[in-house]
């Protein structure tokens, strides 16, 4: 059974500016989707429009059978719960501790005095201790966040969205603001815990070799349409340019110097 | 790509009009000040400026020495002054805060009805002095330290709640999208995602508030709000001007210790 279906999703800002135009994709339990393209294709407005961060103009979302586009108030806050959501530039809270931003992830399951006291129950908090070693960063849990380098940040980020015990993993851009290196080891990680826990997951990469290393299907998105949807394999020029536009796929660093010179 | 003599060699940031136009403002502003200034003086009996001096040399050898006795009927007054202010601060600030959050794009239940009023609170606050505040309370509640301390405060709403709802409207909006998809209710959302990042602006604002309103409220006792104004005024009344320069030097001394304090909370909170 399909955990997550888009039907026909469409997301007009106004009738010249469309954001997504008729998307209809289905994610199976435990697959994790790479979704690329240019810059303003409409990759983040997709994963937004699933936990109606943006609400869609028009088709399904279809999450374990419920109509996400229907949800609202009382019922969208628990739909939501199950839905985590790892961002670009971390989206922690800064000026909080490392364990106080994982906690936020239980939010929507506590009550409000209990959030605004910090008294979460027992088991969240073992639960976040747990999480915090998994991501290396058990030493630094009373820290505030703003002391931590990137990628330890978008660690946090990663156990934030864990403690919600998700069953849908919203990835948007999750190493556009680290290095080369940090960059794989926070792609490894995030691909590790979604096999371990057989947790569905959409990442929006635009680094087509670091999705192509971690991610078993890729879905292309140009103008807020699918130009593709297929093996990373499959991935090939005609495929590239039809996602990304004219471009010579091949040119290495020593042909760019050379035709260079050739200008020259 | 042509010879580098095809380029023209001039380069004006102005055109001729918008040069002329800009001498003509220019000498048209100098021509107003000229009648200003003539305007202004109309009624100057220059006689009093030129005496100024010696009036000035007579006040201060009157006001010199300072009568040091006096400090002891004043401590009490300067105590006062203190807690209004601070009282008059911490009033204000907690009715600021929800005047904030009201006024704030991103935080107000209602553009169009919510908005306006909170706006509105803030600009009536501001726009009346405290010491019109309190000469008005004073009229209502009769003279006192009550008076002072609500005048203080009602003058502090607007000040601090202007300057909260705009680090409101300006808090980074991935953090509230962060703690949205996580399930959180509104006013979980507000306390996560919303106060945390306003909090700095709210500490910094609350001390610079009453670093002001340390000063605001040594003037208060001059309409009978209580404070070491209502000394200087009595003081003033008499021409007693020893006892007038002993509390300009209190109101000195409080003003530099009122810094003294705000900068160390400053770094202690921030």
């Amino acid at each position: 059974m399909a955990t997550l279906q888009l039907k026909n999703l469409s997301m007009h800002y106004s009738a010249k500016d469309k954001a997504l135009t008729d998307v209809t994709i289905d994610v199976q339990a435990g697959e994790i989707v790479g979704l690329i393209g240019p810059s303003g294709a409409g990759k983040s407005t997709l994963i937004r429009c699933i936990n109606r961060l943006n609400n869609p103009t028009n088709g399904l979302v279809l999450f374990k059978d419920q109509d996400l586009t229907k949800l609202g108030g009382q019922s969208l806050r628990k739909a939501r719960r199950k839905i985590a959501m790892i961002f670009q530039e971390y989206a922690l809270i800064e000026r909080l501790t490392v364990m106080e931003n994982v906690l936020s992830g239980r939010l929507g399951y506590v009550p409000f005095w209990r959030s605004l006291l910090r008294k979460y129950p027992e088991q969240d908090i073992q639960q976040a201790y747990a999480l915090l070693d998994r991501v290396g960063l058990l030493e630094h849990a009373d820290k505030r966040v703003d002391a931590l380098s990137g990628g330890q940040r978008q660690r946090v980020g990663i156990a934030r969205a864990l403690a919600q015990d998700p069953e849908l993993l919203l990835i948007d851009e999750p190493t556009a603001a680290l290095d080369p290196r940090t960059a794989r080891q926070v792609m490894r990680l995030i691909s590790e815990i979604c096999s371990e826990r057989g947790l569905p997951a959409i990442i929006n990469i635009h680094d087509v070799n670091l999705a192509k290393m971690f991610v078993k299907r890729i879905i292309g998105l140009q103008q807020g349409v699918v130009v593709f949807d297929g093996k990373p394999q499959q991935l090939d020029d005609s495929v590239l340019t039809l996602i990304y536009g004219e471009e010579d796929w091949n040119q290495t660093e020593q042909q760019e110097l050379e035709t260079l010179r050739e200008i020259a | 790509m042509l010879n580098i003599n095809d380029y023209p060699q001039q380069w004006e940031k102005h055109s001729r009009t918008q040069r002329l136009l800009r001498w003509l403002a220019w000498l048209w502003f100098v021509v107003l000040c000229a009648f200003c200034w003539q305007q202004m003086n109309h009624q100057t009996l220059w006689y009093f400026v030129t005496d100024a001096p010696n009036q000035l040399a007579d006040i201060s050898s009157r006001m010199w020495p300072p009568r040091w006795s006096y400090m002891e009927s004043l401590w009490q007054p300067l105590w006062d002054t203190i807690n209004i202010a601070t009282l008059g601060t911490a009033l204000g600030v907690v009715m600021a805060i929800p005047v904030a959050f009201l006024a704030a794009r991103n935080t107000t239940p209602s553009q169009l009805l919510v908005r306006p009023i909170a706006l509105f609170v803030i600009a009536a606050s501001r726009s009346i002095n405290s010491l019109i505040w309190a000469l008005l309370l004073v009229a209502i509640m009769g003279p006192g330290l009550l008076a002072g301390i609500i005048a203080i405060a009602l003058r502090s709403i607007g000040f601090v709640a202007k300057l909260m709802y705009e680090a409101i409207e300006e808090i980074n909006a991935t953090q509230v999208s962060a703690i949205t998809a996580t399930g959180a209710s509104p006013m979980q959302i507000l306390d996560y995602a919303v106060v945390p990042q306003i909090m700095p602006t709210f500490i910094g604002t609350t001390i610079f508030r009453w670093d002001i309103n340390i000063r605001e409220s040594t003037v208060l006792g001059l309409v009978g709000a209580g404070g070491i104004g209502l000394r200087l005024n009595e003081s003033l009344a008499t021409l007693a001007w020893p006892q007038v320069s002993l509390i300009f030097i209190s109101i000195l001394a409080t003003v530099v210790f009122s810094e003294w304090v705000s900068a160390r909370c400053r770094k202690a909170f921030i």
